[in-house]
């Protein structure tokens, strides 16, 4: 699969270079230079050496989405650090370019379930972090505390 | 009508202004806080605080029972996401989007945000209409209607000088409505006569502009009229 990842942050850059290692071909945008070297991070080699390929660019650019390769891409994700970039983006990819596979990353949950009604392929991280926070307190809530539940030491703990 | 009108910066502040001197309903809604505070001692109560793109904010502004959303913000990406929201989600009938960019023209068609304004292309052609040597200028594109009017100078080296309107062989699709001369408008007829220094209107369908340029251009209109003479 050829793979373009726009936004290449904390999130881009794991993604880029687990997919690389999985023997897909991988092309990553940013518009700071400087995320290159997160890239490389872990890797014993460089990016480029290793197959994998980086433009510089914003993702709202066509000419830069072209040069990175959108017209050959099996999938896209739309990963950098705006809600709304990677909404209109992933629309772009999808519409203009019809991308086969979109994956859109949005923070905030109310726009990411809406969209994804409307047929969008979204990744909510907000969302999973808040799922996974009510059940660790629902099941960690009465093991959590070091004292007994049941004395007046717990509502101290509150 | 009620009018929300997104970002406080220069255009929306001064629209706003404007909206609500014509006794309009409005909202402003501005994400810095800073600008906030200071608009916010003009405007006071039609000023809200927050970030237009996040759909509680619009909820809050009452985005449900809006006639019309203007999204003027410096974001391009903003103002596209803005608007779908408001057209789709909440079925604003009316929607405006500023185009900072240009070059992101485009995708605001392509997400189907109309009317999308841009203050580079208003000036442009502006520029284009008060300083005419470009040729041929676009005065209006009815997207809908499928139809452009258009404006061009004849100069001294135009073809179609001292022949007349009757005589042209005009591209099919194409219509001269209007001749300006000397700061007079008319309508011609088959027996006008032109001038060097008219400027002449036309309405044709999209995609003529070439056989127009060829035709009312340098040396152009050379052939056209053969069938009349």
């Amino acid at each position: 699969m050829f793979i373009l990842i726009v936004g290449c942050g904390r999130v881009g850059s794991s993604v880029a270079r687990a997919m690389l290692h999985e023997g897909h071909e991988v092309s990553c945008l940013d518009e700071d230079p400087e995320s290159h070297a997160r890239l490389e991070v872990g890797l014993e080699k460089g990016w480029e050496d290793l197959g994998g390929q980086f433009t510089v660019g914003a993702g709202l650019e066509t000419d830069a989405l072209v040069a990175a390769g959108i017209e050959k891409a099996d999938a896209f994700i739309a990963s950098t650090d705006g809600d709304n970039t990677n909404i209109i983006i992933a629309q772009i990819a999808r519409r203009r370019y019809s991308v086969p596979t979109v994956i859109t990353r949005i923070l905030d949950p109310l726009r990411a379930e809406w969209y994804e009604r409307q047929g969008m392929h979204t990744v909510c991280p907000t969302r999973v972090a808040i799922d996974m926070l009510e059940t660790a307190v629902r099941e960690g809530a009465p093991r959590g505390d070091a004292g007994p539940s049941d004395t007046d030491g717990s509502a101290e703990a509150a | 009508m009620y009018i929300i009108v997104v970002g406080a910066g220069k255009v929306g502040w001064n629209l706003a202004r404007e909206l609500l001197e014509k006794e309009h309903e409005v909202t402003v809604i501005e994400s810095d806080r800073r600008r906030y505070l200071t608009v916010e001692q003009e405007l006071e109560h039609n000023v809200s605080y927050g970030d237009a793109s996040e759909l509680w904010v619009l909820e809050r502004a009452g985005i449900q029972r809006a006639d019309m959303v203007i999204a003027v913000t410096g974001d391009d990406e903003d103002n596209m996401l803005i608007c779908q929201v408001a057209r789709e989600k909440y079925e604003v009938e009316r929607i405006i989007a500023r185009v900072n960019n240009p070059r992101n023209k485009p995708h605001f068609d392509l997400l189907g945000i109309k009317p999308s304004v841009s203050a580079t292309d208003l000036i442009l052609r502006l520029l284009e209409h008060e300083v005419p040597e470009y040729g041929l200028v676009h005065l209006l594109d009815l997207q809908e209607e499928q139809l452009e009017i258009i404006e061009m100078l004849l100069g001294k080296d135009c073809g179609v000088i001292g022949r007349r309107v009757g005589d042209l062989k005009m591209p099919e699709g194409s219509l001269l409505i209007s001749v300006l001369r000397k700061g007079k408008g008319f309508v011609p007829g088959p027996d006008t006569v032109l001038d060097v220094g008219d400027e002449v209107l036309a309405v044709l369908d999209p995609g003529h502009e070439e056989q127009l340029k060829d035709l009312f251009g340098p040396g152009g209109g050379n052939g056209a009229g053969d069938g009349g003479g």
